[in-house]
């Protein structure tokens, strides 16, 4: 098995065979990728599986594998950020999510690759090397959760969990084909993720069908004192999987098919709508005029709260230490050489739009725009139930097209970091073909309304086929 | 527009060595993003406050009770940079 397969089809064979036999076809299908989507494999999974099947596969994701991205803490195996200067280092705890999916009964497969600390949207600054997508070994699998989606969609793990930044989960589950879910800010514990921009991320599911990310929401979303920007609310996400969007308000904002936009990308999010209207919702055309400065104020606030973030990995503590005769001249070289080129770009470009003089001309003045697209949202929202757009204006490109280029990689984010600036929910789901690359429709909700984006898109997909479009070697 | 002064006084306060060959480079990658920035500039933000995060809380405070925490055998594993239960690191000064 391992190939395409939704989590109600792995409780069948967990049932029908173990969790153990589940988890080793798992592992042996990771065994033969292409894709260095997986950094790391955790030596305990088997064991982990066996003790689920001695103990009778008690929990919501019994015997379930899960992939988990590289910056999400996991006690006992290796978390780098795919990042040299995190190499070797072990966390001594659990995030949040990981106590959840343990007490789930989920088995954590091991950890997948992605842009070094989570900047990028394609997966090739790693220091483990690129991620092949899954739908054209050519091609980036977007990022920065590139290696979650593309382990997915290359059935090499059922279900897996990302970080969406500015735009890191839905991203790659666009340009790989897969369902990604970013949640209201605060409603997935932070505790354990690796900081970059702090107040714009939240944890995110992927996976291959709507429902099994709201499955996963079920287990990893709710209430931790340890961060202390969650917030307390109780919802159960597979409660919206209904198949019912009739009178469903939708808002079309223009910005989203802004100059520059595939046209088979802007056709098959438009047969969407289309598809929506034809199940009994409605739309309107709408505006949102801050859209177009969003991503400079994205781009000033993520940088300067990584500046801040990341001052931590100075070699003081764990991962490279380079030598020095000083602390200050050995954590200048521990991190010139630990750092690859695009962290410590926005390291530096974070620490200028803060230091004195700059601050109220960059800083300042993006966390204003935030505010203007903020209200942009809430505008929209308070007339429409949910707003539609592409996730991504283009289909996944050449790894090495943009990479020598970060403003031309910046650009490809217009469409999802304005989400993360008002925090709002909003989701992936397959929705047609690009010249054989997969397109997604990003479906935005109001705060903590994730179950009518669910809803919407478990409907999409229960009336569309695109959900089941596999790439060409994955049965 | 930064300078290649103003990217090597950058890159001290950021605790990141950048020798004179890089600093062009940099400057030039730097500058492409911030000019790219400058479009703010046509914003007008009279009287707007800034949004800090989203989140509708303020404070969050907790117990001041004593509960479980690291030992410092499990803090110190990650190094081998360490002396009596501390961390070592090179003098500051």
């Amino acid at each position: 098995m391992a190939a395409w397969t939704d989590i109600s089809v792995i409780r069948q064979k967990i049932t029908d065979s173990s969790a153990e036999e589940v988890t080793s076809s798992y592992i042996e299908t990771i065994g033969k990728s292409k894709i260095n989507g997986f950094t790391t494999l955790w030596d305990e999974a088997i064991n982990v599986a066996r003790k689920i099947d001695a103990n009778g596969h008690d929990g919501a994701l019994a015997g379930i594998p899960i992939a988990i991205k590289e910056n999400i803490s996991t006690k006992g195996l290796s978390t780098t950020c795919s990042s040299k200067i995190l190499q070797g280092y072990v966390p001594p705890y659990d995030a949040h999510v990981i106590e959840r999916l343990k007490e789930a009964g989920a088995v954590i497969l091991g950890k997948t690759n992605m842009d070094e600390f989570a900047m990028g949207t394609s997966t090739e600054s790693s220091y483990y090397g690129p991620t092949l997508n899954p739908w054209d070994h050519e091609r980036v699998p977007g990022g920065s959760s590139g290696g979650s989606a593309a382990v997915v969609a290359a059935g090499e793990a059922p279900a897996s969990l990302g970080s969406d930044t500015g735009g890191s989960v839905r991203c790659p589950a666009a340009f790989c084909g897969v369902v990604g879910l970013k949640p209201t800010y605060g409603c997935i514990s932070r505790y354990g993720l690796i900081s970059y921009a702090n107040s714009l991320e939240q944890i995110g599911p992927l996976a291959t069908n709507v429902a099994d990310v709201a499955a996963l929401m079920d287990v990893v979303a709710g209430y931790d004192h340890r961060d202390s920007t969650s917030i307390n609310r109780d919802n159960t996400y597979s409660d919206a999987l209904k198949d019912d969007v009739k009178g469903l308000k939708i808002g079309v904002p223009e910005e989203y098919f802004a100059e520059g936009i595939d046209e088979k990308v802007k056709a098959a999010v438009w047969d969407s709508i289309s598809k929506f209207e034809e199940m009994g919702a409605t739309y309107e055309k709408i505006s949102m005029p801050h859209t177009k400065y969003a991503l400079a104020a994205y781009y000033i606030i993520a940088m300067s709260e990584a500046s801040s973030n990341l001052a931590r990995f100075d070699g003081t503590r764990y991962g490279y230490r380079a030598d020095g005769e000083n602390w200050h001249v050995m954590a200048s070289k521990t991190r010139a050489q630990g750092f690859g080129a695009e962290v410590k770009r926005r390291i530096l470009l974070g620490t200028y739009a803060l230091s004195a003089g700059y601050h109220d001309k960059y800083y300042l003045k993006a966390l204003k725009v935030r505010t203007l697209v903020k209200q942009d949202f809430d505008r929209a929202l308070a007339n429409v139930d949910v707003l539609m757009g592409p996730t991504m204006p283009a289909p996944a490109f050449k790894i090495g097209e943009k990479i020598e280029d970060p403003l031309s990689l910046y650009l490809t984010d217009v469409n999802t970091v304005p989400i993360n600036l008002a925090g709002v929910p909003s989701i992936s789901v397959p929705c047609g073909l690009a010249d054989g690359m997969p397109v997604g429709l990003q479906i935005i909700g109001k705060h903590f309304d994730e179950n009518t984006i669910i809803r919407a898109a478990y409907s999409f997909e229960q009336n569309t086929d695109h959900h089941n479009k596999r790439p060409p070697e994955v049965a | 527009m930064i300078t290649k002064e103003e990217v090597e006084h950058v890159g001290w306060l950021s605790r990141i060595e950048i020798d004179a060959k890089q600093s062009d480079s940099y400057a030039e990658k730097l500058n492409s993003v911030l000019d790219y920035f400058g479009q703010l500039d046509e914003v007008d933000t009279e009287d707007i406050a800034p949004t800090y995060h989203i989140a509708d809380i303020v404070n969050v405070f907790r117990e001041d009770e004593v509960t479980e925490s690291l030992s410092q055998k499990e803090v110190l594993a990650n190094t081998e940079n360490k002396q009596e239960g501390n961390f070592k690191a090179p003098r500051i000064m």
